[in-house]
């Protein structure tokens, strides 16, 4: 463990903070730009993996364990949300054959 | 705290009920169980004054009398549940279980003491609100609803996290305490993260509590999803929304409100002009409903940009009253979807004359939520607009009393809809459930609005 974090030391803070910016850009112009509702949700996956490596990150240049911790919570929790919206895009499914979340248009935006 | 400990039994209690097909029990039951965490709250008044479970949860005045109104609320929706999840499956005890797990996760973001708890308070609420918005299985309409609310509410969510990840970097802990004790050590030091971190917490939360321009799911989503729910979204969880707000403005981020009190100005006066401007062109009254939510939360916004000492008592007598006179409302769609079919304004014609009480009531809910004098609405409104002006937000307030004017043009078309357009109708069959509520909420409102020191000393 202790070389884990000495290795995560060993790279300049900035420089997770700025990967962890891009993909979590990157994952918020998946969510805009595609239409599909399971690339976006993966799209809202990567934006919450980038948020746990921002966290890891912090956690390992402060020696601090909370951020670890919380990373746990955001997994447990996405694994939960996870659950939720596969169900709703099967049920989706089932009633429109089709996840382009074009299809559903019916209420105006 | 065994506020949040009854209302989690009582939700793995409704769903064992529900095993053992002990239907008839299902309301009675969770109705007692929350006049029983009702009372709780009550009872811990003033009594935990510190943190608790390591500087996790806060159950100080504020949570308690947030968990009082939303509490309240959820009991006065549950009456109104009487036969509605009977019309949509035969197995209902989840829905009564999913609505109390949702609640949990509310009485938890109102009195978390660390981000941590914030987080997955929300998650909890979401979670469940997600499946609540989908439950009619085979309608397009509410499928929509779901995927748009689950996509936007973990979205939403994304911003959340790197915000709290942005908050934690610069400051070193999720305790609320140590997080204001780092702005206190050095105002001008600030590191640019905690800076951004706020901005992103920002849009997360407004993307909850539907502020403009986070507002565009709100409509679909509660046009979408079944009338009762909708209720439980644009009250209970406003309400949670704000507390969560606000809790964490007013005690973390205040001595830095220079920088966020323009943003949030903005959003506040985005929200009123969209919202009131778009209701006024609805055909439907659910939808108006809706619009009218997002004017409503700039409002509410309004405590947050000018905080003070009673800020948490303005935003808590204005969720009261918002609450009281929304469900009136809902009631009344429900009554309305069920038996004629439609919710359009002309749907209403002729109502007075053949539903003299539920037409009363429903003009007692929109006077209130037009902030008419003698409703809660007014007082609600009065407190939001004073506390914007001694802060010297002039012109906001001054804008804001544009809106409303605005609003009163779209709340009355429904009144002069009910009394003055004549048509041929029925009477619409109104249950001893549905009338214990419309007149407990009309009784509330006006009595709030007469004597608003009931609740104004609360907190």
């Amino acid at each position: 463990m202790e070389a884990v974090t000495q290795s995560i030391q060993g790279v300049p803070l900035n420089h997770y903070i700025l990967l962890s910016a891009i993909i979590f850009s990157i994952g918020v112009m998946g969510v805009l730009i595609r239409r599909n509702a399971i690339i976006i949700f993966m799209s809202i996956e990567l934006m919450l993996n980038a948020v746990n490596l921002l966290f890891t990150a912090f956690s390992a240049h402060r020696g601090d364990a909370a951020g670890q911790v919380f990373v746990f919570f955001v997994m447990a929790l996405a694994a939960a949300e996870v659950a939720i919206g596969l169900a709703i895009i099967v049920m989706i499914y089932r009633n429109t054959n089709s996840t382009d979340i074009n299809v559903l248009n019916r209420l105006k935006w | 705290m065994s506020v949040l400990i009854t209302i989690s039994l009582l939700a793995i209690l409704v769903l064992y009920l529900g095993l053992f097909k002990a239907k008839k029990a299902l309301l009675p039951v969770s109705i007692l169980g929350l006049l029983g965490a009702l009372s709780l709250s009550f009872y811990e008044w003033g009594s935990y004054a510190q943190p608790i479970y390591n500087g996790m949860m806060l159950f100080d005045n504020f949570a308690a009398a947030f968990s009082g109104i939303t509490i309240l609320s959820t009991l006065l929706i549950f009456l109104l549940s009487k036969d509605y999840f009977e019309r949509i499956s035969s197995n209902i005890a989840e829905y009564y279980t999913v609505i109390l797990f949702s609640l949990a996760g509310i009485i938890v973001m109102v009195s978390y003491h660390n981000l941590t708890m914030l987080f997955i308070g929300i998650e909890i609420m979401s979670v469940s609100l997600y499946i609540l918005a989908g439950i009619k299985k085979r309608d397009f309409a509410s499928n929509e609803a779901a995927l748009k609310y689950f996509l936007m509410g973990a979205f939403s969510t994304g911003f959340l996290l790197f915000g709290i990840a942005l908050l934690y970097g610069a400051s070193g802990s999720f305790d609320l305490l140590e997080i204001r004790n780092y702005i206190l050590s050095a105002p001008q030091e600030v590191s640019p993260l905690f800076y951004g971190g706020i901005l992103l917490l920002i849009v997360g939360l407004c993307f909850k509590v539907g502020a403009a321009p986070f507002h565009f799911w709100a409509p679909d989503v509660y046009e979408g999803s079944p009338s009762l729910i909708t209720a439980y979204m644009s009250t209970v969880v406003k309400t949670a929304g704000f507390a969560a707000f606000l809790r964490l403005f007013l005690f973390c981020f205040s001595p830095l409100s220079e920088f966020w009190s323009p943003v949030l100005v903005t959003l506040a006066a985005l929200s009123l002009l969209i919202g009131n401007i778009t209701a006024v062109y609805q055909q439907h009254f659910k939808r108006m409903l809706a619009y009218s939510s997002i004017s409503h939360v700039g409002y509410m916004l309004f405590a947050v940009i000018s905080l003070n000492g009673s800020s948490d008592t303005s935003i808590f007598v204005y969720a009261a009253a918002y609450s009281i006179a929304s469900i009136m409302a809902f009631a009344a769609l429900i009554l309305l979807q069920r038996q004629v079919g439609t919710d359009s304004f002309d749907s209403f014609n002729g109502l007075a004359r053949k539903n003299p009480f539920l037409a009363l009531t429903l003009t007692v809910a929109m006077l209130s939520l037009a902030g008419i004098p003698l409703t809660a609405g007014f007082i609600g409104k009065f407190m939001m607009f004073t506390s914007a002006l001694s802060t010297y937000h002039t012109y906001l307030v001054l804008f804001a009393v544009l809106n409303a004017a605005i609003g009163i043009f779209y709340y009355f078309r429904v009144i002069v809809a009910m009394y003055f357009k004549e048509a041929d109708r029925h009477e619409l069959i109104v249950s001893p459930y549905y009338r214990l509520v419309l007149g407990l909420s009309a009784a509330a409102t006006i009595l709030l609005g007469v004597y608003p020191e009931l609740i104004s000393r609360l907190i």
